[in-house]
């Protein structure tokens, strides 16, 4: 691994801290709660849209959340790695076919909503396992039936 | 003034502050940056000191470099450069510069060779505004326009700003602030863009144009090679001399 890569990895190691990523993607609708400075004190405020973009990789990711905010669309771009966000919570999880969602800029209403995914992705992670390792097992099995039958 | 230090431009980073805002910073890496020769009054008329970085294969080095190399018992290097320091500002021959010569928080001034840009028009080389893009104007959008006046002087005028080779010069950019810096990768970090290409060999100084700060160390801070590593370096001085 070449330094930078190593130094931008140690870094957002540290900028996380306990904050967790939760795996999220295009036509996911989210709450980014941000930390909000007004004079002293800092309190956190919730941001919630779908999100319709992620951007880049490593420590310069970024992810773009639309909202119809008072009938006007407001897009806000968070780093995912930004110290400003205190945590990122997954409300539901949409069926998009696109990575970049800016069709919905010209939509309104019922045509800009998004179909809920069935299965989350960590479900599906956990069936294509249990999928790749029953085919593992029936190919063992049919190997040690072979063998015989060879002998 | 202190010595300042040769570094390798290794590409751009970003830094967040705990107060949320990020900082674009270029990562310098110091590496076994180490004093090579003392020039002094006596000898030269001038006090400086004499750096080298970068390990340069012994085949590649000329038997009178490697004879300086063996004087000052150090591995030979890729990269010299001499920096103009006062006469009690001396850094012993042998010493290993570290990244903590910096504070953070200084400003520093870098200089480096600019990316070279080929040979560049006169909008990109010197900004000019070029030719309307209707009007009459056919072909030559981006010419220069006029370079003189009539009969009278009759002729262009030494250093008129034309077409021509852009980059690859030595650029020198001031007061760069040190973010960060990394004593056991040798790393220093520096807010903002810093010429050249990453891998090029830049020279970091003090910045002339702010005050140092008062807990600067001087004349620099280093490492003296330990007994071990002198004699690791020592022994293949005379298989090169074979």
């Amino acid at each position: 691994m070449d330094i930078i890569a190593e130094i931008e990895a140690e870094h957002a190691k540290k900028l996380l801290g306990t904050r967790k990523v939760p795996v999220f993607g295009p036509g996911d609708t989210v709450v980014v709660n941000v930390k909000v400075k007004e004079g002293e004190r800092t309190r956190v405020q919730a941001y919630e849209g779908v999100c319709i973009a992620r951007d880049g990789g490593g420590l310069n990711e970024s992810f773009t959340v639309r909202k119809i905010s008072y009938g006007e669309g407001v897009e806000r771009v968070f780093p995912i790695y930004s110290p400003m966000i205190d945590s990122i919570k997954i409300v539901r999880r949409g069926k998009v076919r696109r990575a970049k969602l800016y069709y919905l800029r010209d939509r309104r209403g019922k045509s800009a909503r998004i179909a809920e995914k069935a299965e989350t992705a960590e479900a599906k992670a956990t069936r294509v396992a249990a999928k790749a390792s029953a085919k593992a097992a029936k190919a063992q099995a049919k190997a040690s039936e072979a063998a015989p039958a060879a002998e | 003034m202190r010595s300042g230090v040769i570094a390798q431009k290794l590409g751009m980073s970003r830094v967040f502050t705990d107060t949320g805002e990020h900082v674009p910073v270029t990562v310098l890496k110091l590496g076994d940056c180490q004093v090579i020769a003392h020039r002094t009054s006596e000898k030269n008329g001038y006090t400086a000191l004499q750096l080298g970085i970068g390990r340069a294969k012994v085949k590649n080095v000329s038997k009178a470099e490697r004879g300086r190399f063996a004087v000052a018992k150090v591995e030979p290097k890729l990269k010299l450069a001499e920096f103009r320091v006062p006469d009690d500002g001396l850094i012993p021959v042998g010493a290993e510069i570290t990244a903590d010569h910096f504070v953070v928080g200084q400003f520093v001034d870098v200089t480096g060779t600019s990316i070279g840009k080929g040979f560049a028009g006169g909008i990109k080389r010197w900004g000019f505004g070029g030719l309307r893009a209707t009007h009459g104007v056919s072909i030559s959008h981006r010419s220069i326009g006029s370079t003189g006046q009539r009969q009278d002087p009759g002729k262009t005028f030494k250093n008129r700003k034309m077409p021509g080779h852009l980059g690859s010069e030595r650029v020198t950019t001031l007061n760069l602030r040190v973010v960060q810096t990394d004593v056991e990768r040798g790393l220093i970090l520096v807010e903002g863009a810093v010429p050249g290409a990453a891998g090029g060999w830049i020279y970091v100084r003090d910045a002339i144009k702010k005050a140092l700060p008062k807990d600067a160390p001087m004349p620099g801070k280093f490492r003296l090679p330990t007994a071990s590593e002198t004699a690791a370096a020592e022994t293949p001085a005379p298989a090169t001399q074979g």
